[in-house]
């Protein structure tokens, strides 16, 4: 086991050193660049525009700009916004809070719907209340996250001239306001991701209710929660686990347009604002820090089968 | 059960409510941002919406307003636009107005004797020196960048002869230079910053100005609160400013700007909505709020690839012209953009526009605009393109470049023009422009004053003074000596004759490129917020000094 989980560490490296490169050469094929956007409009001579990009390093040839960077990542170093010119760590530290916060919460809403009602919708299967549910799940898929959060934003204004804070307070400075700011967007994000969870929730109970140890229950003689919840539920969460966790690796950075809605200061947010100012240095940082949270995850997923299934073994 | 009849009520009761929206008409409230004998309150924190992130801090580095909103109330200018008559400049940190030398070579500024950095210094001469001389004489080797140098070309040398004076060497008389002392970028920084780190400014807010810096989350907001130690004082002798602090929000959607305004969380947002969005807050707030509009100094250009076949051909850049009736388009999209005027290179009715009457004397320019038509497929006919097809290049912003090209576009085909809408971020845009990798582009310019100088910096020729400024990419030598003419004109009248000249020659003979509609700004805000005026600009008038807020 020790030497699977060290094996999958190590793997992880040449997984970021190949998302490392892709961007580099992605980023460098855009058309474009960040002093063009600067000075976009303004009338800012050619040789303003030269002396800008001399001073960002953008002036050298590629492969001695690819040097620099990969240089500094061996020293850990992310380098520098081109953008802001503050360190990529001070501009993904004031946004990680946030986007983290709204991905636990939103997950937490999903969860708590998706996993009874994907349970009931199984155990009710083809009756009124299945089919409820499933309208309702279907609704959810249909509906983008940010539609219905410009619908709840119109509905609070309408109704009560209330909009959530435009700015978010941290957590432990007032949790009110921290939650008054987030609650709107992580049901809005939370229905919809809820609704795929809830899909593969009720397949994969239906499955497992068709299994001989299943009906080894019953006629035992057990109570029928406890066949669903002990017997079933369990055996089934394997693949709601991964479909939980990898979307909750996606919401850490995948939000943007609900962030815009809300004017949420997230990672999603800064990546678009990065992509579209052409800022090399904090696209790399940020696509391979996303990666590392996605490589990670599937790890923690990894290690969490071997508890909900003492079958797993991992050599 | 009664759950269930909660929906149906509540969408009912949504629907019911923006049908009755639907069937107002839009309040407009009057322009004047305070009422006549009404005494300034003190206090209070202004909370105000900025639509995108300032780059670095550095007035001088920077070209956008995101930087200026959210900083400039930290810093002093020279001189600046009195907040009052936005057309009038006032001394700032200078102690009057700059006087000439008889020969017009040497421009002398006395300063003011009060003026304090935050941190308690006096500012001196040297100051002022060290701010226009990183401006004008950039210190390139240590990383020092200055996009406006260029205005001050005619600057050969600042000088600071005892501590409260400051002298200006000019090469040559400039009609403009004393107005273009007022600035808005030109922040007044600390010698003694620069001299320990050129670049010092780029990260770090230290200045004179009305408000001291009070942080800042990044990509979210920026807070300044009262300068005890500010200099200015209002009429009545009371200091400035009345606010005791404000936050900067940045919101970089604009209907989440509309959202925070409607929902009192912002009071107002300094650069402007479109008329949709300042009807939707009029039916939404109708007793809480107030508009200013007014004619902006912005105005988007069609650009003609001169170097491209058959755009050398000054007929074909006519019929372009010619075919877009200006009147009608004005009338039409000022209804859902931002644009409105029909004018020439100078902003409509400000100081250098042309008359009407003399205005449509110029090929695009008449009202007849069937007859324009006519003209201008004769003209296609007879340069041999009478169904002349091209790209036309425009950057990916919703207001008001879309509107714009599509209207362009719908004139252009009614004349036998294909021209296929290529829209792009601005980024690939600009390099684009930049490359001169277009056959007509739409351009457009924005400035802080009614300036000639500013104004026909892109019609100077594309090798020389309009390199990386005139997309158009001609050269004209008979061009740059009008424009170089009028800057050295001093005589008002005998200038305003001089553009006339020029815009006769650029829009019509040569039509190397030609104006569409000049932009209009629209700002409404919670009528709490007084003294604030808005101005031909989004640039000017922004150190919050004389602002104040209402109590309700």
């Amino acid at each position: 086991m020790r030497r699977y989980i060290v094996g999958r560490l190590l793997l992880m490296i040449p997984t970021l050193i190949g998302v490392a490169i892709l961007t580099f050469v992605i980023m460098r094929a855009v058309p474009g660049d960040i002093v063009e956007l600067r000075y976009a409009g303004s009338n800012v001579p050619q040789s303003v525009i030269d002396q800008e990009r001399a001073l960002l390093g953008l002036d050298k040839p590629l492969w001695e700009q690819f040097v620099d960077w990969m240089t500094a990542l061996a020293r850990f170093d992310l380098g520098q916004s081109l953008w802001t010119g503050h360190s990529v760590i001070e501009e993904v530290q004031v946004r990680m809070p946030l986007s983290i916060e709204l991905a636990i919460l939103a997950t937490l809403f999903a969860v708590v719907l998706a996993i009874p009602f994907g349970v009931i919708a199984a155990v009710k299967q083809d009756t009124w209340i299945d089919y409820v549910i499933r309208v309702f799940s279907i609704g959810g898929l249909a509906m983008p996250s940010f539609w219905i959060g410009i619908m709840m934003v119109l509905i609070t204004l309408t109704l009560w001239g209330w909009a959530p804070p435009v700015v978010f307070t941290p957590l432990f400075d007032d949790p009110i306001a921290n939650l008054a700011g987030l609650i709107l967007p992580a049901i809005a994000v939370g229905y919809r991701y809820s609704a795929v969870s809830m899909r593969m929730t009720r397949s994969t109970v239906l499955e497992v209710l068709r299994e001989d140890y299943v009906r080894t229950a019953r006629a035992k003689g057990l109570r029928e929660t406890l066949v669903v919840v002990r017997h079933a539920l369990r055996n089934a969460l394997l693949p709601v686990v991964t479909v939980v966790s990898l979307e909750f690796a996606f919401l850490i950075g995948g939000l943007v347009v609900t962030e815009q809605v809300f004017n949420l200061n997230g990672i999603g947010k800064l990546l678009v604002d990065a992509v579209t100012h052409r800022d090399y240095t904090l696209v790399q940082a940020l696509v391979l820090l996303l990666a590392a949270v996605f490589v990670i995850v599937n790890f923690v997923v990894d290690m969490v089968y071997v508890v909900l299934d003492p079958r797993i073994r991992y050599s | 059960m009664l759950r269930s009849r909660i929906a149906p009520v509540l969408v009912l009761a949504l629907v019911l409510s923006a049908c009755a929206q639907q069937a107002q008409q839009p309040t407009s409230s009057p322009a004047a941002s305070a009422a006549v004998g009404e005494k300034p309150a003190p206090g209070g924190t202004l909370t105000f919406i900025v639509n995108a992130e300032p780059p670095s801090y550095d007035g001088h580095r920077e070209t956008t307003f995101a930087l200026l909103h959210p900083i400039a109330p930290h810093y002093s200018l020279l001189y600046k636009f009195d907040p009052n008559d936005l057309t009038k400049v006032i001394p700032d940190v200078a102690a009057e107005m700059p006087t000439a030398s008889a020969d017009k070579l040497t421009i002398t500024v006395k300063l003011r004797q009060d003026v304090k950095f935050s941190d308690g210094t006096l500012m001196t001469s040297e100051d002022v020196k060290a701010t226009y001389d990183k401006i004008i004489f950039p210190d390139t080797a240590k990383g020092v960048t200055s996009p406006r140098a260029g205005a001050y070309a005619v600057v050969s040398a600042v000088n600071a002869p005892d501590k409260n004076t400051i002298e200006f060497k000019l090469k040559y008389p400039s009609a403009s230079f004393q107005t273009n002392l007022a600035s808005p970028w030109n922040f007044i920084y600390s010698a003694a910053k620069l001299k320990s780190d050129p670049r010092f400014y780029e990260k770090n807010i230290f200045g004179t100005g009305p408000f001291t810096y009070d942080g800042n989350t990044k990509g979210q907001d920026w807070k300044g609160k009262k300068n005890p130690d500010y200099f200015g004082k209002d009429k009545d002798g009371v200091k400035l400013p009345y606010l005791d602090a404000y936050k900067a929000l940045i919101i970089t959607d604009s209907n989440a700007g509309v959202t925070a305004i409607r929902s009192k969380q912002a009071m107002i947002e300094f650069r402007g909505f479109t008329p949709q969005q300042r009807d939707d807050l009029s039916r939404a707030l109708p007793n809480d709020l107030a508009i200013q509009e007014a004619p902006w100094i912005c105005v988007n250009y069609v650009v003609p690839n001169t170097t491209k076949k058959p755009f050398d051909d000054p007929r074909v850049r006519r019929a372009l012209s010619l075919s877009v009736d200006r009147w009608a388009g004005g009338e039409a999209l000022s209804k859902t953009t931002i644009v409105k005027d029909v004018g020439g290179l100078m902003r409509p009715k400000g100081p250098f526009a042309q008359s009407d009457a003399e205005l449509v004397k110029i090929a695009g320019f008449a009202k007849d605009g069937k007859a324009n038509k006519e003209a201008a497929k004769a003209l296609l006919a007879a340069a041999g393109v009478p169904n002349l097809t091209f790209k036309f290049l425009n950057r990916n912003i919703a207001t008001p470049y879309e509107p714009v090209a599509v209207y362009l576009i719908n004139e252009w085909k009614q004349v036998g023009i294909t021209a296929t809408h290529d829209v792009k971020e601005t980024s690939p845009y600009q390099a684009d422009l930049r490359a001169g990798n277009f056959e007509v582009a739409l351009d457009f310019n924005c400035d802080f004053l009614d300036e000639p100088d500013l104004q026909l910096a892109k019609f100077w020729s594309a090798s020389k003074a309009g390199k990386g400024l005139n997309f158009a990419y001609y050269d004209d030598t008979k061009l740059d000596g009008m424009i170089d003419a009028q800057s050295r004109e001093t005589d008002p009248g005998k200038r305003l004759t001089a553009v006339a000249a020029i815009e006769k020659y650029a829009m019509d003979e040569m039509a190397y490129q030609f104006p569409v509609l000049w932009w209009y700004r629209i700002i409404p805000y919670l009528n709490t917020v007084r003294g604030w005026k808005v101005g031909s600009n989004h640039y000017t008038n922004q150190d919050l000094a004389t602002v104040w807020l209402a109590k309700k």
